[in-house]
């Protein structure tokens, strides 16, 4: 009776995990960044809903993408003020269930969908340019999920892959993903060159639990969300661990800003299945520089704006205007940054 | 990639392999290195896709004698619905027609109750469409018209939920004119039709031309006349059946009847196969490439029906001039080829030189 108590508890304890992955940040004394987030972002068309608003990306020209899951996954094109302009992949076979929307330097829309296990990249009209993965064959039926250990990564197929990113040279790194444990290098013409991690879990460096977001800096080094260790990894070029970041809580998705002096946003967004008192120790977005100074944080979980629902990407193309997809609250927010020096003045000033 | 850029290593499993293979047959090797290379050039944008319109993994694409192009494609999403006694599936593929220059022309068959995964569609010498679905087991006729004209096989009333294990079937050749995931269909000068069945059942089902079920050979196993599976099919002027055996990597060769004649070892895992018309028939096979690889085979076989070799090209990948697993030749014309993609979600036209 009570083996099976004990065992009745680990198995509670091992079902809360992912389900809850929170955790609070240790770093102290981050200066707040005061923000605004522009009220009615997007503008639907009449009847048009979003969904889970799992993946938003903008383009060169300010196009805002939303690849959301709706009740078919959809990728819709808003224009900079948030107009809708068009939905791109409508009946698509690579789309079933929405994870990541990037766009690369030449305006191409890669989707990464964690339901068909492809990657999808759209040149900038969205006609398909190049598939990376493979939807599992309808014909083998309905797959209930499966039990037992992952299979072995193979190099060219992916298991609930989760976000893509570029180096300057155009290699293509994927972060593989919810089956797999893994992060994978190909070159631009979607040739496997290296893989760090494997189909197993682990928490060493090089070694990931859930790489959940992923993204590259103008260095060629590759920054993973390694959401169920609690950190991020910063790779190399060939994928040979740099460093982690453990200070800033769960570690569930990573954006790095473009221009000469880049920025790395991090999200230690709320979790799915919050307790009372989750949200006042989760929901803050981290700017740090990619040496990893902290530079400042801002926002904070709740179900109305400016409050974030679950953040799951970000956007940060400019780095003073960060644009969120949410899961929970089906929404899109743009938030616009102010200098801290300000906040500190005006607060001055108001104390005064 | 040619054998000559293969690491050694592999380069001796293949010959030993293509050895055993040949001996495993009865038939000679013919060493691939010798094969001349062909070259060709891949027209880009052969199709112009409407805006909202995508092709999905391309099981089959075929010319008819006007050069319209008909394409096959794993679209859209098999959806089951629940809620009901049993779990029943629908839809999931379409058959676009573009017309020579490759301008969308129409739909044929939406939301037909026999469209779930595409395997194959041929033209016969009457321009009518038949398609080739490995999920509803079914080989529809289509009309020029596009009406239905004659249908082949039945559907599966409902789905199972969980999935079967793969390979419920022992393979062994049902003797009905049922078939398990079909795969391609040709037909001899008379009218006789020919079903490759497939992967499922490992056996060729042959029909007179009103579709009544006349006999079927083969089953699972290595030996002349059994197939590992039937992944194509082609019947030349003289009513020969050509059968690609991909799984050991071979094509076979039987007459009209289904007596075993021969066997061509020399060709990788044939997927595709399409035999040209004419008083000097050329027949090509793709020794395709594994989804879940791109690094390895790819290439495109012409050869004689002799079964030696006239060239090869290509090789695996996803760049124009590289292919990704392909399903389906179309060689209505002998240097200009039609080629479907399961890998890159695309059909490529090649001009050979």
């Amino acid at each position: 009776m009570k083996r099976i108590l004990t065992s009745s508890v680990a198995l509670a304890v091992l079902a809360a995990g992912p389900a809850l992955a929170q955790r609070k940040a240790t770093i102290e004394n981050v200066p707040d960044i005061p923000y605004s987030s522009v009220p009615n972002l997007l503008k639907l068309p009449s009847g048009e809903y979003l969904g889970e608003s799992v993946a938003v990306a903008t383009n060169s020209k300010g196009h805002i993408f939303v690849y959301h899951r709706s009740a078919n996954t959809r990728l819709f094109e808003f224009d900079q003020a948030g107009n809708f302009l068009k939905e791109i992949g409508s009946g698509y076979y690579g789309f079933e269930f929405a994870h990541s929307v990037r766009v690369d330097k030449d305006d191409n829309i890669w989707t990464v969908d964690e339901g068909t296990n492809m990657i999808t990249k759209f040149s900038p009209d969205g006609k398909v340019l190049m598939v990376l993965g493979r939807r599992p064959p309808a014909v083998l039926g309905v797959q209930v999920a499966p039990a037992g250990p992952n299979v072995p990564a193979q190099k060219y197929i992916l298991c609930r892959p989760t976000d893509v990113g570029w180096d300057p040279q155009g290699n293509i790194f994927v972060s593989d993903g919810y089956c797999n444990n893994r992060v994978v290098k190909y070159d631009k013409n979607g040739r496997f060159l290296a893989q760090s991690g494997s189909e197993k879990a682990g928490s060493a460096l090089g070694e990931f639990n859930l790489p959940h977001g992923l993204q590259v800096d103008g260095q060629g080094n590759v920054w993973v969300a390694d959401r169920s260790n609690f950190r991020y990894q910063v790779l190399d070029n060939n994928l040979k661990p740099i460093r982690e970041i453990t200070n800033l809580g769960v570690g569930w998705t990573v954006c790095i800003s473009s221009g000469p002096h880049q920025y790395a946003f991090l999200s230690n967004s709320n979790p799915n299945g919050n307790l009372p008192g989750s949200w006042a120790i989760t929901g803050e977005i981290y700017k740090t520089e990619l040496d990893g100074t902290v530079l400042g944080k801002f926002g904070h979980p709740g179900k109305l704006a400016p409050g974030f629902q679950v953040v799951h990407m970000m956007d940060c193309r400019n780095p003073n205007e960060i644009i969120t997809g949410e899961i929970e609250s089906w929404r899109v927010q743009k938030l616009m940054l102010q200098p801290i020096a300000a906040k500190a003045k005006s607060e001055a000033s108001a104390a005064r | 990639m040619s054998t000559m850029k293969r690491p050694i290593q592999v380069m001796q499993v293949l010959a030993v392999a293509t050895v055993t293979l040949g001996i495993m047959a009865g038939v000679p090797a013919y060493a691939q290195k010798d094969v001349p290379e062909i070259r060709f050039d891949s027209i880009p944008n052969a199709l112009q896709l409407p805006a909202g319109l995508y092709l999905g993994e391309v099981g089959g694409v075929a010319t008819n004698s006007r050069g319209d192009i008909f394409v096959y494609t794993r679209t859209g999403h098999p959806t089951v619905t629940i809620g009901t006694a049993r779990p029943f599936a629908h839809g999931g593929w379409r058959l676009l027609q573009f017309d020579r220059n490759g301008v969308f022309v129409r739909e044929i068959g939406k939301n037909s109750y026999g469209f779930m995964f595409a395997s194959q569609v041929r033209v016969d010498p009457n321009d009518n469409i038949w398609v080739v679905d490995q999920m509803t087991n079914m080989v529809i006729k289509f009309d020029p018209q596009g009406r239905v004209a004659m249908l082949l096989g039945r559907k599966a009333e409902s789905v199972p939920v969980p999935a079967r294990p793969p390979a419920a079937g022992d393979g062994s050749g049902q003797p009905t004119d049922l078939f398990d995931r079909p795969t391609d269909v040709a037909w001899d000068a008379a009218g006789d039709i020919f079903v490759a069945d497939g992967l499922g059942n490992a056996r060729i089902a042959k029909f007179d031309k009103d579709g009544k079920f006349v006999k079927s050979w083969g089953k699972k196993g290595t030996a002349p006349g059994e197939f590992a599976n039937v992944r194509s099919i082609a019947v030349d002027a003289q009513g020969n059946v050509y059968a690609a055996d991909g799984g050991n990597k071979r094509i076979q060769v039987f007459d009209n009847n289904g007596s075993f004649k021969t066997a061509f070892a020399n060709v990788g895992n044939a997927q595709a196969l399409c035999l040209t018309k004419g008083p000097n028939p050329v027949l090509y096979a793709s020794n395709s490439n594994p989804p879940d690889d791109i690094d390895r085979d790819g290439e495109i076989y012409k050869m004689r029906l002799d079964g030696t070799m006239a060239g090869k090209f290509g090789r695996a990948g996803k760049l124009p001039k590289e292919f990704g697993t392909v399903n389906a030749i179309d060689c209505r014309i002998e240097n200009t080829l039609y080629v479907g993609e399961i890998g890159n979600l695309r059909v490529q036209k090649l001009v050979l030189h």
